[in-house]
């Protein structure tokens, strides 16, 4: 292979501008952060609500959980990330269609955000149904039995019980954002891969470039791995022996 | 205190219960039992709405439970209820699990709810177990917690649904005596339970079910001695045999 390393690239200019490659992949990796972290504070909230909608005793409720579920499990995510970004804002009511496209500050980053959130929903959603569902059903009836309204039931009982449980396939679900954000630079989003692309062609250095990307990536995700297993460590139950799933 | 009028409910298509009626006056304690599936659980938690039903009504202390204008959160938290496998919450300690529904439904501050608790923590002998998470301690110690649990929400009467079925043998009588105690200081109860030398003991009454029915409900005494019916004599001489 006549390949010319040199892993001196990231601190050379890149060209035609004053910044460096190694700047470039800084943008990217501030992007891919801003994304994913704004997405999964998304998928959290939403996913939580609609994975208790879907155990609630009403059945219309339930329904309205499991339609926002399949909605957006069975759409491929770059699919939905087109659709988001070219179909959503002519179904918007002219005006604000007209505001998304042309006046809405960082329009591709948000709706990257917010496509990647609702997405991410979907899966945080089934695991907190499930969580939910593991419990025992006397959990519920032992709080209603002393009065606590359905919902104080489902904030101070089956939440925090269910939550706990499910904070290890949570945790794959928060290092899949990190991988899934790459997606973002199908509509331009300035994120890792979108940077990697364009120092790949600026630099002909694709071989280096992508192993500092993928590094970088790594590194993002082995992250949320170890967050999430500080979580669950510090919200660990005394005299409850760890439950592996 | 309660009064259960020609009580009815289904499953889908299945009886559960069948035109049950029956009271239970101020102070009285009234012991059901019955095999397994005859719907015991059923019945009692159709005394505090948990399960919903069909047919007949309910009124506990003056309240129709089967009314939709009632509130039912309200009526539940003048009502105790002890589940056989404790139900406490797992993730609080004893003392929240004693405090949460005195702040989150009495709007009790949360001082004066702790007192509270200890004080009743102190009565079921456990107050040194109070920074405890549940599965720290004993079967008994957790049904111990969960009657002081009900009872620090101050109900006008107390449910019991097999309390001492899931525990070991050796922990039963720890439980028994907290729950004769509070037969003997006048606390209306009705239990579910098999223990029938805690219902010779403290019961006035004895209803015994089979498929959904009351089929029997008389003074304890009268129970014990000589049974009505056929299949009440039954059930008695195959537990007695124990
Ligand atoms: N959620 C449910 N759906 C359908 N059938 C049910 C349900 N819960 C209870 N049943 C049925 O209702 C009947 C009465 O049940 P219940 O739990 O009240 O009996 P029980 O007398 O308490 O029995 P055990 O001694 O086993 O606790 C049983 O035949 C049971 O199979
Ligand atoms: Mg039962």
């Amino acid at each position: 292979m006549n390949y010319h390393w040199n892993w001196g690239i990231f601190g050379e200019q890149v060209k035609g501008g004053e910044e460096t490659y190694l700047d470039w992949l800084a943008t990217g990796l501030g992007w891919t952060l801003a994304v994913s972290l704004t997405a999964w504070l998304l998928a959290l909230v939403i996913g939580i609500a609609v994975g208790a909608l879907r155990t609630a005793p009403s059945r219309p409720i339930a329904l309205i959980g499991s339609a926002w579920v399949e909605l957006f499990r069975n759409i491929p995510l770059l699919v939905q990330m087109f659709l988001w970004f070219f179909v959503v804002p002519e179904l918007l009511p002219q005006e604000w269609g007209l505001w998304v496209k042309q006046d809405m500050p960082a329009k591709e980053f948000v709706t990257a955000a917010l496509c990647l959130g609702f997405f991410t929903s979907a899966r945080v959603a089934e695991q907190v149904r499930a969580g939910i569902g593991s419990l025992p059903r006397g959990q519920r009836d032992a709080a209603l039995a002393l009065g606590l309204t359905l919902p104080q039931t489902y904030r101070h009982v089956i939440l925090p019980q269910a939550l706990r449980i499910v904070i290890p396939p949570l945790t794959s679900e928060f290092m899949n954002v990190f991988k899934n954000s790459s997606i973002a630079f199908a509509i331009g989003v300035m994120e890792l891969t979108f940077q990697a692309r364009q120092m790949q062609e600026d630099s002909e250095q694709g071989i280096e470039t992508y192993l500092a990307v993928t590094l970088l990536y790594f590194i993002c995700a082995f992250a949320a791995n170890r967050g999430m297993a500080w979580i669950e460590a510090r919200t660990r139950v005394p005299g409850l022996i760890a439950r592996t799933s | 205190m309660i009064e259960i009028r020609d009580l009815s409910k289904a499953y889908g298509g299945t009886p559960v219960l069948k035109a049950c009626s029956t009271t239970v006056a101020k102070g009285e304690v009234v012991v059901v039992c019955g095999p397994s599936g005859s719907g015991k659980s059923t019945l009692i938690k159709c005394v505090n709405g948990l399960e919903p039903f069909q047919h007949g009504s309910i009124t506990v202390d003056g309240v129709s439970v089967g009314d939709p204008k009632t509130d039912l959160p309200r009526l539940r938290a003048r009502v105790g209820m002890v589940f056989q496998h404790f139900e406490l919450f797992p993730h609080m300690s004893v003392r929240k699990n004693l405090a949460l529904a005195q702040i989150r439904v009495l709007g009790r501050e949360a001082d004066e709810a702790d007192a509270r608790g200890l004080r009743l923590l102190d009565r079921v002998g456990l107050v040194a177990h109070a920074d405890k998470h549940p599965a720290q301690l004993s079967g008994g110690q957790q049904q111990r917690v969960a009657i002081a649990r009900a009872l620090a929400m101050d109900p006008v009467c107390m449910l019991f649904d097999e309390p001492t079925s899931a525990l070991d043998p050796e922990m039963i009588g720890e439980v028994l005596d907290v729950m004769v105690e509070l037969a003997r200081e006048g606390m209306t109860m009705m239990v579910v339970t098999h223990e029938m030398g805690f219902a010779r003991q403290v019961a006035h009454r004895v209803i015994f079910m089979d498929h959904g029915e009351i089929v029997e409900d008389a003074p304890a005494a009268q129970f014990f001695a000589a049974p009505a019916s056929e299949r009440a004599q039954g059930f008695l001489a195959r537990i007695l045999h124990h």
